[in-house]
């Protein structure tokens, strides 16, 4: 394994790891607030247990978030020091906000945790509040900086240098606004239909059981108008990709040549020697029409690059898939939900809906992983997209393969102990019948 | 003074307050640690009651300092990165591992015997992090990060490794664990409600109090071989003897405070003491972010950056303390028990 390779792959594994602890940092104070309010207004003693158990979960949780993404922010450089002698200056602006962001979040969920008994209850849930408000800003501030690294604006480029930095310009790069929407709706939607599906899991032995009924209908309200808004949001992103990093757009549809119309090409394994897509569906004018709204426009291909500034076709091409079918899937489940519930239907009598939502438990982690893969894989083989190489970005510091599988096994050990913390809360919960 | 030494102080301010904050939640692990005899139990609870709901909150300042490092200096940032990646990665470990195992003892569940394991983990990390956190600060000190990022000469030991494993860089180690135990132990006597484990944390913070003075000592001692510049400044510059003294002065109070048992005032001055000797250090490398040849000028991001993050920094403190303020007066405020 190179150098060059090892780095990256810690970056991935980092980045993969911390992603799932944020995610649930951003949506599961939306849920403990929802239940603690319900708590107040209703006074039923089950959603103030709901609330206290989300919470002793989100501690766990947001423990290992925080302290996963303070890894990163020295991997930045341990791994990558020429990028950040680069980018510091010019993308650093959203991370000093995140850090006061983060600040808010941390003092807030000790307010949280540790204060049931110590602050009034107005004061418990406006912390509540401020941690989940404070912890979406942080997540939209990184996502900020990321979207830098694809569509880089702020600065302009004389001799391999920087000049003429304006941080505020950078920060309001094109790519900033889908991402960072589209990324905060997959939060709430994973997590949501994460939680959903671990309580419709358990109605299905113990239909009757009212705490996992109202932790279904919480996580739901929550994590549904994510997973219906989150097609749409794909679709702005994915036009706003075609536009600005047309390289990514045609790895993710294996589209090797620049064609007008273009063909949808679902499924299949491409092929970067043949340049085909064995084992594809194909749909004619489909990915002019998903791409710009117009049958007849015009996708450019993989050729419009040299061939050595090609990324990882199979893989973006395989991701993306993922990430599309499972996020359709989430969606639908969730519509056949809304519409039973729009009907005046009982939910957890409806087995197979259970069943399916169960299903989706781990669908958003998933597919957050997988459109993860296409924007980093994606932009292979530069760091900023057009303006550094990956390459030319890595630390001269051999033997990277050691840390990379330090932290590799650290985080594999990591998330075993803290599935099973998590597992042996759900094991306990409470026998509440209506 | 420049925007450039503007940043550059509020990141020490920053570092400050993780070690006054932080720090003291590592030294609180220390004691956890080496908790024995009748009152084990009790001590290791009356610990974690006291880091659990700010550990969190406090470790943001060292994020705090890395960030406006790589966005204000980031050829600083790049070439710590590069020569201290094995101390640094070794540190990232530390934090990992404190930080979830705390939470796993604390958040778990039942007290079993798998629980009590994590609280030995978190322990022992945190034993292990303030010592490689300040042999960085050792490394950085002694002025072996110079060269244009070639560390103390050619090959893999003389770049990656020699530069922060010096007799000097290990004492600053000793040093800063010394100094979070002795921090955290002054204020867990404020902690403690029980008369008994009051007595318990006045002799450990005394013992740790005497024993730092050794551990400066021995730090002053090997600088002279492995750290000439910053010795040079903390004997000669016109501002060495003022600060000596009056770091004197605070330990001395602090150690008179706890031998009279004035928790408060030993509280301050232990504190006090603490950050002294972090802003000399500072002031010893001064001018420079990494001695001996990267100023803070010459490292410094563009202006329009500096201006940014300041005013970033300036709205962001608006938000922080006040919350900060709420968040000690909720769990930090407890009177000391009334015992006779």
């Amino acid at each position: 394994m190179s150098d060059l390779l090892a780095a990256r792959s810690q970056m991935a594994v980092s980045l993969a790891f911390h992603i799932v602890f944020a995610m649930v940092g951003i949506a599961m104070p939306v849920l403990m607030v929802v239940a603690e309010r319900r708590w107040q207004v209703t006074g039923q003693d089950v959603y103030l247990d709901l609330a206290r158990r989300w919470a002793k979960g989100t501690a766990i949780l947001f423990a290992v978030g925080a302290v996963s993404g303070t890894v990163l922010s020295f991997e930045l450089g341990l791994l990558w020091p020429e990028f950040m002698r680069f980018a510091g200056p010019i993308i650093g602006m959203p991370f000093s906000l995140e850090g006061f962001a983060f600040f808010t979040e941390a003092i807030f969920l000790g307010v949280y945790l540790y204060g049931w008994e110590r602050v009034s209850r107005r004061a418990h849930l406006a912390a509540g509040v401020l941690v989940a408000v404070s912890g979406a800003a942080s997540g939209i501030f990184v996502v900020i900086a990321n979207a830098w690294m694809n569509t880089p604006t702020g600065f302009e480029l004389v001799a391999g240098r920087a000049v003429n930095v304006d941080p505020l310009a950078a920060m309001a790069n094109p790519a900033a606004l889908p991402q960072a929407v589209h990324m905060t709706l997959a939060a709430y939607a994973a997590t949501g239909l994460g939680v959903a599906g671990i309580h419709a899991f358990l109605l299905l032995k113990d239909p009757s059981n009212a705490f996992h009924r109202r932790a279904l209908v919480i996580a739901l309200l929550v994590g549904g108008p994510a997973a219906v808004l989150q097609p749409i949001s794909g679709d702005f992103a994915a036009r706003h990709v075609a536009r600005y990093q047309p390289t990514k757009l045609a790895a993710a549809e294996a589209l090797f040549e620049t064609q007008a119309p273009a063909p949808l090409v679902i499924g299949g394994w491409p092929d970067v020697r043949t340049r085909t897509t064995p084992g594809a569906i194909e749909i004619p004018y489909g990915l002019s029409l998903l791409a710009f709204h117009d049958p007849r426009a015009q996708v450019k291909g993989l050729d419009v690059v040299p061939r050595d500034e090609w990324p990882n076709v199979p893989i973006v091409h395989l991701a993306f898939q993922l990430m599309v079918a499972l996020g359709t899937y989430m969606a639908l489940v969730v519509l056949w939900a809304a519409w039973l519930g729009w009907r005046g239907q009982d939910l957890v009598s409806h087995r197979w809906l259970m069943r399916a939502l169960t299903l989706a438990t781990p669908m958003g982690f998933i597919a957050t992983e997988a459109g993860w893969v296409v924007t980093e894989v994606g932009r292979q083989p530069w760091v900023i997209y057009g303006v550094l190489k990956t390459a030319d970005a890595v630390t001269p510091m051999p033997g990277l393969i050691v840390p990379f599988l330090t932290f590799t096994l650290l985080y594999c050990f990591l998330a075993v102990i803290v599935g099973w913390l998590l597992y042996r809360q759900i094991v306990r919960s409470p026998q509440v019948t209506e | 003074m420049s925007l450039a030494e503007l940043v550059a102080g509020i990141i020490v301010v920053a570092l400050n307050a993780y070690a006054l904050l932080g720090g003291a939640d590592f030294g609180g692990g220390v004691w956890a640690l080496l908790a024995s005899g009748a009152r084990r139990e009790r001590r290791r609870h009356l610990i974690a009651e006291a880091i659990g709901p700010v550990w969190e909150a406090n470790h943001v300042w060292l994020i705090l300092a890395i960030v406006l490092l790589f966005t204000c200096f980031p050829p600083a940032f790049a070439r710590l990165g590069t020569l201290l990646h094995i101390p640094l990665s070794l540190v990232l470990i530390g934090i990992v591992l404190r930080g979830s195992a705390f939470t796993f003892w604390r958040y778990g569940g039942p007290g079993d015997e798998t629980q009590r394991y994590w609280g030995v983990v978190f322990a022992i990390a945190s034993l292990i992090t303030p010592l490689l956190l300040g042999t960085t600060v050792g490394a950085i000190a002694s002025g072996a990060l110079g060269d244009e990022g070639r560390g103390t000469g050619e090959g893999f030991y003389q770049v990656y490794v020699a530069p922060w494993l010096t007799p000097f860089t290990l004492s600053v180690g000793v040093f800063a664990l010394i100094a979070f135990a002795f921090l955290a132990a002054v204020y867990l006597t404020l902690e403690a409600q029980e008369r008994e484990l009051q007595e318990d944390f006045r002799n450990r913070a005394l013992g740790a109090g005497v024993a730092l003075f050794f551990a400066a000592l021995a730090a002053l001692l090997l600088s002279h071989r492995w750290a000439p510049r910053v010795r040079e400044a903390l004997i000669f510059a016109p501002w060495a003897v003022p600060l000596h003294l009056l770091t004197a002065a605070t330990a001395l109070t602090a150690l008179a405070a706890l031998w009279r048992r004035r928790w408060r005032v030993a509280r301050v001055a232990a504190a006090t003491q603490v950050s002294l000797i972090l802003w000399g250090w500072a002031l010893a490398q001064y001018p420079y972010v990494l001695p001996p040849d990267l100023a803070v000028e010459a490292a410094a991001a563009p202006a329009v950056t500096l201006r940014l993050v300041l005013a970033a920094v300036a709205l962001g403190a608006l938000v922080l303390f006040p919350s900060l303020y709420y968040l000690l007066r909720i769990f930090k405020s407890r009177q000391p028990s009334e015992v006779p």
